[in-house]
């Protein structure tokens, strides 16, 4: 239990000394947030103020970058440079090493959602009621779990130097594609049509619902389409590890 | 049995066509620093990824203190100083030794870990912040914090200063003298004459000689002399 607390303690802090990841996971959001649900938050979107819709795919956009950059590209620094097999000649419980990472990116996608819920209270006029606002909260947070686990699955077959890029390519398009910059309705119907396979769509659509803001697709299969990504992506990244582990290549 | 840190019986390991381990068969025993020696290729770094449970081997056995290298039980009687591992710069040496003293059932110390290693009065400093030896020291101080009965060290004082080398001499020597155990693989003559009781020279995966640095030497004027000599003949 101590080592599992130490490990994300530590965790925490690296990921605070480490600039070139806490401050964009932190910023762009915010400063997206800033120019286009702030200062063009009195348009509608979804039948809500743009403020408000915002809040939900700035915030899913933020959370996926903490998860994808904070567990994916970590991880395929650590296993790169063998620090990952430096802790596992040590008896440390091998899941104490992933628990911190999700407990750590969780805990940077919470502090990112409540910078937003603050621009959106103090400088956009957001109402929530207390208990949407805290749906939308926990919506958000744990879909970092699906992100956390596609950003491992690159971990576990990029190198150290090709993870972050690839970790672009994969998040900012999907990001785009999936309506997070700009609301889905204003894309054209060829890209909503790639954006059902893809899970930040499914994701955003999940936080948006709570807001009353979604296209109306049920709840279950927004939720089911994240389960299902979130295993395929674990399962893609233990057979990754297990590679590694078995040190067959 | 049980109380042998290490044995290898038999050992093989292949990877594609390149035959790393032929049949590798050495005992490490209680208070023995054993060094191993050979040529780049010669299959060092297999032995001690082997030995550490991180490579299986294909056929043959390794024994950590008769228990199985995979086991976590097992490892808390051991610390490794892997060659290449690059320890996360932005903590500091303080914090990288207590996360790992967590790891161990019965950790040195903290302070006991820091004076140790040679540490003193750089605890507060991040690992990114410090020189090359201080950084292998570092390496040291985190092989330590358990309290192992066995230290693997993979090339310690590669790339290392002659003083940097020397002073972590001094530490292994004063970690063996409490009565435990130490493999290191290394490309240094002298640093095998100055720490080792036993020397072991792989070629091509097998072990081609062994003895006490002196037996090694015989009749050559150094150390490496006699070294090079074994390896034309094998």
């Amino acid at each position: 239990m101590k080592t599992y607390l130490l490990e994300i303690k530590y965790e925490f802090l690296k990921a605070l000394r480490t600039p070139q990841y806490s401050l964009p996971t932190i910023i762009f959001p915010t400063i997206f947030y800033y120019f286009f649900g702030v200062l063009y938050g009195g348009k509608k979107a979804g039948g809500v103020k743009m403020a408000e819709y915002l809040l939900a795919t700035y915030g899913a956009f933020g959370v996926i970058a903490a998860a994808m950059f904070g567990f994916g590209v970590t991880v395929a620094v650590e296993r790169g440079h063998g620090w990952l097999e430096a802790k596992r000649v040590t008896p440390m419980p091998i899941a104490s090493y992933f628990v911190a990472k999700l407990v750590m990116a969780m805990l940077f996608s919470s502090i990112v959602v409540l910078i937003l819920f603050t621009m959106g209270a103090f400088l956009a006029n957001v109402t929530l009621p207390f208990v949407k606002a805290v749906t939308l909260f926990a919506t958000l947070v744990s879909g970092a779990i699906t992100f956390c686990a596609l950003g491992l699955a690159v971990a576990f077959y990029a190198g150290p130097s090709s993870a972050p890029a690839i970790v672009n390519i994969l998040y900012l398009p999907m990001a785009f594609v999936s309506g997070l910059w700009v609301p889905i309705q204003f894309l054209p119907p060829a890209v909503r049509d790639i954006a059902q396979w893809l899970p930040p769509y499914h994701y955003s659509q999940l936080a948006l619902h709570v807001i009353g803001a979604s296209r109306g697709q049920s709840v279950a299969y927004h939720a089911f389409a994240m389960l299902a990504a979130a295993l395929l992506f674990a399962a893609i990244a233990f057979h990754g590890y297990r590679r590694d582990v078995s040190q067959v290549h | 049995m049980f109380d042998t840190p290490a044995i290898f019986s038999g050992v093989t390991r292949r990877y594609g066509t390149v035959e790393a381990l032929r049949g590798l068969d050495l005992t490490i025993r209680r208070g023995e620093v054993v060094a191993l020696l050979g040529a780049n290729g010669a299959g060092k770094t297999t032995a001690v990824r082997t030995l550490l449970g991180l490579i299986k081997p294909d056929s043959g056995e390794v024994r950590l203190f008769g228990g199985d290298p995979r086991d976590a039980q097992t490892r808390t009687r051991i610390g490794a100083v892997l060659q290449h591992a690059r320890v996360p710069e932005t903590l500091r040496v303080r914090e990288h030794i207590h996360l790992f003293r967590s790891y161990y059932p019965n950790p040195l110390p903290i302070e006991e870990v820091i004076e140790a290693a040679g540490l003193t009065g750089l605890e507060r400093r991040k690992f990114g912040e410090l020189s090359g030896g201080q950084q292998k020291r570092v390496h040291f101080a985190l092989a330590l914090c358990g309290n192992p009965d066995l230290l693997v060290l993979d090339e310690p004082t590669t790339g290392l200063d002659v003083e940097a080398r020397r002073a972590l001499w001094k530490q292994v020597r004063a970690y063996v003298a409490r009565g435990k155990s130490v493999l290191l693989t290394t490309h240094y003559l002298a640093e095998a004459e100055a720490l080792a009781t036993r020397v072991v020279v792989l070629d091509k995966g097998r072990v081609v000689a062994q003895g006490t640095p002196q037996e090694i030497k015989g009749n050559a004027a150094t150390l490496e002399d006699a070294y090079i000599e074994l390896l034309e003949v094998s």
